[in-house]
């Protein structure tokens, strides 16, 4: 019975990211071949003296006289074999690019998402616990405006005050210049992940803030705790038995699908930092037409959005009772 | 209670009573005015404000020029605010799209057959799978990079979450009794959909379209930041921004920080604009 219900789950997600990433790489490959930007000028690029001929040749070899849905399956089939093609700006095969940025993105993106969900819990635990009173008010202002600062402004203004006022953080990139790769430190890696987490949890922090802010008071306001008070528990003790268990699912949830955001934010915050991760290299594909990598980079943050957003699924069937119940009633 | 009070202590005294409503709607006028102001100057601005003068290249904030001036002696406030104005242009041709494409697709999936309505469901799920900033990328490198760009990747990302409102609240409506009378007198689903369904689409969509402009402008200049959007002789804030990051380390903070401040400032009043016609229009939210 249980077996049946999780094998029935695994399909349906199965099902999902199949069509899901097909639909995402029939659209991506549309806009692309839809670019006005002719791939084999970007090949060539500064080279002199390439003739007609041999561009000729190299589109002849690239296939581009082939008609769109031609060309469509022969990328998809030799997608479908592992091999994404050689990446026209760093010159070497998209999948290991996107493995070795990736690796990159994810401190990053990791140290920005635990943090943004750490401390904007905290901060909107506690405005729902002085629901209406001073410090509500004023950090629910503080947070409605950080909900409309700009990554890239606010990561501008950090290098501004922070590294070229202060010098406390050097002034981008994930690890200090002129050292060998091996002999970088783990320390000098959190140095220079600081202010490019801070800057990519910024705009995440003020919604997680306000979201569950929103969700205690609701909590709060709820006829149990005010039995509870009649009771005479204490409003630490409200607050731990009643508040934070049932909001901790919505915020949770809301954790997991913010990965899109995440991913989008680390485009801008990367470019800001310098920053060599997944981000920085998607806005690079675009600006150097550099097609095999930006549908290689496009295809994969699809799979991480939905990842996430799968995660907190299966998180929210695990934790909370109610949908556990209503599942195996299904 | 206390409002009546009030009231009727105001009426004895003659004196002007200002109540929450008549309140909001003079801040939101306010609000809308002042956007107006920004858009109108940045639009009617000459050109000759911003020419290249090297007798003045990079001074700081002073009285003559309260943002500074730039590398090549032009005026950063003229710059910032002529960059205001093709935000707010930009986001206003962006976020109407958005929006009307997210009554249209809201409508027909709340009214049309269900295999319309999964397949809406759908395309909603899949243009939300793709983070933003990267779908946006690949659009502007559909459409060559330049203003074209920008403007159709706003428009055809945003409308998802209006979209979903919509949708939801016409299945809501639709489920109300004088829809079934009106049907059961023999209306078409059309003239149902026109007359008593889309009029209760009006405040939704209003608010929906105005709280759509600060994420237009957000991405407007995010993209442009990047490189994909505006082109470098335009003034854009993104630009701007992408700009002072050459002279980072050389300490001209005024490059950066007030242009940037100023369109926070223009997103906070997009936003306030919308909260404050939504305590307006909408009358759930007009009695909180």
């Amino acid at each position: 019975m249980k077996n049946k219900y999780y094998l029935k789950l695994t399909g349906k997600y199965l099902l999902r990211m199949v069509t899901l990433l097909i639909a995402v790489s029939i659209i991506s490959f549309l806009l692309v071949s839809m670019s006005p930007v002719d791939p084999v000028q970007q090949y060539v690029g500064a080279v002199p003296n390439v003739s007609m001929e041999q561009r000729a040749k190299i589109a002849e070899y690239w296939g581009l006289n082939d008609p769109p849905v031609e060309r469509f399956f022969a990328w998809g089939r030799s997608v479908l074999q592992g091999d994404f093609g050689v990446s026209l700006i760093y010159r070497r095969p998209v999948l290991d690019i996107i493995k070795e940025k990736f690796v990159t993105s994810l401190a990053l993106m990791a140290a920005a998402w635990l943090f943004s969900g750490i401390i904007g819990f905290t901060v909107g635990c506690v405005m729902g616990a002085f629901h209406g009173k001073g410090p509500d008010k004023v950090l629910k202002k503080v947070c409605l405006i950080m909900c409309s600062i700009p990554t890239f402004w606010i990561g501008i203004v950090f290098l501004m005050v922070f590294s070229v006022k202060l010098g406390w953080f050097p002034m981008g990139m994930s690890v200090p210049k002129g050292v060998p790769t091996d002999q970088v430190t783990i320390l000098q890696r959190i140095h220079h992940l600081i202010l490019p987490a801070l800057t990519l949890s910024f705009l995440s922090f003020a919604n997680v803030a306000l979201h569950t802010r929103e969700k205690l008071v609701d909590v709060l306001e709820s006829e149990y705790v005010m039995f509870a008070k009649a009771r005479g528990e204490s409003k630490w003790s409200i607050l731990k038995r009643h508040g934070l268990r049932n909001i901790m699912l919505p915020a949770v949830t809301m954790q997991f699908g913010s990965f899109s955001e995440l991913f989008g934010g680390s485009v801008l915050a990367e470019n800001v930092f310098s920053y060599p991760g997944l981000g920085a290299a998607a806005s690079a594909a675009g600006m150097g037409s550099d097609v095999p990598l930006l549908l290689g980079i496009t295809l994969f943050s699809a799979l991480f959005v939905f990842v996430g957003n799968m995660l907190a699924n299966i998180i929210y069937g695990v934790v909370d009772p109610q949908i556990r119940e209503g599942y195996r009633n299904e | 209670m206390s409002d009546m009070t009030a009231a009727v202590s105001g009426a004895q005294r003659r004196r002007i009573f200002v109540n929450r409503r008549t309140k909001t709607i003079l801040f939101a006028a306010l609000i809308f005015f002042v956007i107006l102001g920004v858009y109108l100057s940045g639009a009617l601005l000459s050109d000759d404000l911003i020419q290249a003068d090297f007798s003045k290249k990079a001074l700081k904030p002073s009285l003559e020029h309260p943002f500074g001036t730039d590398l090549l002696g032009r005026d950063m406030l003229v710059r910032t605010v002529k960059g205001l104005s093709v935000s707010i242009s930009v986001g206003m041709i962006a976020s109407s799209v958005s929006a009307v494409i997210a009554l249209f697709v809201g409508v027909a999936a709340a009214t049309g057959r269900s295999w319309l309505d999964h397949f809406i469901n759908w395309v909603i799920d899949l243009v939300m799978g793709i983070p933003h900033t990267v779908l946006l990328i690949l659009i502007s490198f559909a459409c060559g990079k330049g203003l074209k760009g920008v403007l159709i990747g706003v428009a055809v990302t945003h409308w998802t979450g209006l979209a979903r409102i919509i949708r939801s609240e016409v299945l809501q409506i639709g489920s109300q009794q004088y829809i079934g009378v009106s049907k059961k007198l023999g209306h078409s689903s059309w003239w149902i959909t026109v007359h008593h369904i889309l009029p209760h689409m009006v405040p939704q969509f209003i608010i929906g379209l105005i709280l759509l402009f600060p994420h237009a402008i957000m991405h407007e200049s995010g993209l442009t930041f990047l490189g994909f959007g505006l082109s470098p002789e335009q003034p854009a804030i993104g630009i701007i921004l992408s700009e002072s990051m050459k002279y980072l380390s050389s300490g001209m903070w005024w490059l950066a920080f007030f242009p940037g401040l100023m369109l926070v400032v223009i997103v906070l009043l997009f936003d306030r604009l919308g909260e404050n016609m939504k305590k307006i229009l909408d009358p759930y939210s007009a009695h909180e």
